[in-house]
């Protein structure tokens, strides 16, 4: 690799001349000290807040540890516990798969919808855009509370309403197979993200491609299916890779959503239990929680915090191995 | 076919008749679905606002608006106990974080965008690893560092401090904006013979202007949203709670009072919809940048 500072290449310039050796090296050793020296903040970062607590979790996953007394080995004993002998553990696993395959399709499906009927809405784009994009932007603490009232069986607007047309109403976040649709709904609400995402994908799609397909009597669907989707399907792969991401990282709605909707705040003295109703919401960081700092059980919390590891790192190689159209390799 | 007069409509043919008709009805469906759509995002906002305006009583009832608008549950809100305090908490963390992201991640970005070495590849993808990183993967080592070693917990500290090194996230979004900037600008620079910090400064950073404001916001938001640090760092000391921390427990001290609760929730959402406003474009690159652009 050249240690040129751009990726243009650059005539040889005055390094030719008697002693260009020298100035050549030395330069190199300038440009290297200068890479360092603006890689610095991260260089440290990516050292104290990423690679060393990474290898401590690897090495509490075999300890016994409970914060208190000094830790002691207990080989693999931490792994076989979580994954035979931990009845929360397979729930929060199938919790999060449910939500990394139903939520996600989800709001890739119906952000793709808006992002599709926001390029084709003609008079007022900025607006319908706006109150489009709003609810990502509100604090998922709010959006949960706001969700929770809004759902609440007994004087919530939604039942009253559903209700009000007929409609048998779910008890939402207090019954254990509603609770996931629930939050469902939550995170569809909050799907401005993707919808920016899309509408830049569809304006890029080239017009020809359309009129020709036009020309060719290609029906709607038809230009839908074979003209729009190939043309956006990166960013299809990208919002759905990202989203199954963001699913092994959902902790604060579902969290907020039990303590709420279970009355139960975990306050002086009372222990929260996540999960609420029925381990319905528990997801894997919030067994990483409990185990961590609800039963000081460090060993077994590390064990958890790596099996999201490798799913997400699983995730993270998908993203990365498209990286050409995904992430931009910048050449 | 009639004469046509000065008065008369344009002359329209049956076909172009049912063309226009279709394209009228073409605008009535997604203008429709438009606004079946906007409600759905929209009403709950309304009804959350409706409800933070009723009365102790009607708030338990099922009724949709207020019979008498209670402004004064706004005021319920700030004056009770330590509400003002996490407001003041999350300013500090979102503020300081924020500054402090941004100063420490944009020469990173750069060395990324524009430098050529050895290693170069692989820092991008350890930068991108660490972006996808779940924050609770990590969460016990960097917990028993910032509370036994270093002595920091039941403050925001632990939070605020990684800040200075850094943040994945904003190095990535900078860079994708970085990468947009044609290198003949940095050429020039140098070859009159400018530093390299000094490009930075002068050229570049005025040109990535767009970049660092959406890097900003989003740190911003993320800082005040958070919930998990605050949580695990701040969880016991109440001085030291943001809104978002807060705002649950807010719930739990009012139980029934979802007038006051949903009060609460305007408040915390009021900042971040007040700050959208005046950045929007900012926003919206942000959110393309990370999924588009390559």
């Amino acid at each position: 690799m050249s240690t040129d500072t751009l990726p243009t290449k650059r005539p040889a310039g005055p390094a030719a001349s008697q002693d260009g050796r020298h100035t050549l090296r030395s330069k190199r050793v300038r440009s290297a000290l200068r890479t360092v020296a603006f890689m610095s903040p991260w260089l440290v970062g990516f050292g104290v807040f990423f690679a060393y607590p990474l290898v401590s979790t690897l090495y509490f996953s075999f300890m016994k540890y409970d914060g208190l007394n000094p830790p002691t080995w207990r080989g693999l004993d931490n792994w076989s516990y979580v994954f035979s002998d931990l009845p929360k553990f397979w729930p929060a696993m199938q919790n999060t798969l449910w939500l990394a395959v139903v939520m996600v399709a989800c709001r890739v499906v119906f952000g793709l919808g808006v992002g599709l009927l926001i390029t084709k809405i003609k008079t007022g784009t900025g607006v319908f855009r706006t109150l489009f994009y709003l609810p990502y932007l509100a604090p998922p603490v709010a959006a949960t509370l706001a969700f929770v009232f809004l759902l609440n069986p007994g004087t919530g607007p939604v039942n009253s309403l559903l209700e009000a047309v007929g409609i048998p109403a779910p008890s939402w976040f207090n019954d254990a197979a509603w609770a996931k649709p629930a939050l469902t709904v939550l995170a569809v609400w909050g799907v401005g993200d993707l919808m920016v995402i899309f509408m830049a994908a569809l304006l890029d799609v080239p017009k020809e491609q359309y009129e020709a397909a036009e020309l060719d009597g290609a029906s709607a669907w038809q230009r839908f299916r074979y003209v729009t989707l190939p043309n956006i399907s990166p960013i299809v792969l990208f919002a759905v890779v990202t989203g199954v991401i963001g699913a092994m990282q959902y902790y604060t709605q579902p969290i907020v959503a039990a303590k709420v909707a279970s009355g139960k705040m975990g306050g002086s003295g009372e222990t929260f239990e996540p999960g609420y109703p029925d381990d319905s919401t528990l997801t894997l960081p919030q067994l990483v929680y409990n185990l961590g700092f609800g039963r000081f059980d460090y060993g077994a919390a590390c064990v958890v915090a790596l099996v999201l590891f490798a799913l997400s790192m699983a995730c993270t190689a998908l993203l990365m191995r498209r990286r050409g159209g995904l992430i931009g390799s910048g050449d | 076919m009639t004469t046509a007069s000065a008065f008369d409509r344009p002359v329209v043919g049956p076909a172009e008749r049912r063309a226009r008709r279709k394209a009228a009805l073409h605008w009535i469906a997604v203008h429709s679905l438009g606004i079946a759509t906007a409600l759905f995002f929209v009403l709950p906002f309304v009804f959350v606002f409706l409800t933070s305006l009723m009365s102790d009583q009607q708030a338990l009832t099922r009724d949709l608006t207020p019979n008498s608008w209670h402004w004064d549950n706004y005021v319920r809100v700030l004056d009770t106990p330590g509400f003002l305090t996490w407001w003041r908490n999350s300013l500090l963390y979102a503020g300081l974080g924020t500054v402090l992201v941004v100063v420490s991640s944009i020469p990173v970005a750069y060395a990324l965008a524009k430098f050529r070495f050895r290693g170069r590849h692989l820092s991008l993808l350890l930068v991108i690893s660490m972006m996808m990183l779940p924050p609770q993967v990590i969460i016990i080592p960097m917990y028993l560092f910032w509370a036994k070693q270093m002595d920091l917990s039941g403050t925001l500290w632990p939070l605020i401090i990684p800040m200075a090194f850094g943040d994945a996230f904003a190095i990535f979004l900078l860079r994708q904006f970085l990468l947009t900037i044609p290198n003949e600008y940095i050429e020039a620079a140098r070859i009159d013979g400018c530093g390299e910090f000094r490009t930075l400064l002068k050229i570049v950073l005025p040109m990535a202007r767009p970049g660092i404001a959406a890097v900003a916001l989003f740190q911003f938001f993320y800082c005040w949203n958070d919930y998990f640090g605050p949580q695990i760092y701040a969880s016991e000391n109440p001085g030291a709670w943001t809104l978002s921390y807060g705002l649950e427990s807010f719930k739990g001290a009012h139980h029934t009072d979802w007038n006051l609760t949903m009060a609460a929730t305007v408040l915390v959402m009021a900042p971040v919809i007040l700050v959208f406003f005046f950045a929007q474009k900012a926003f919206v690159e942000g959110v393309t940048l990370t999924g588009v652009k390559g």
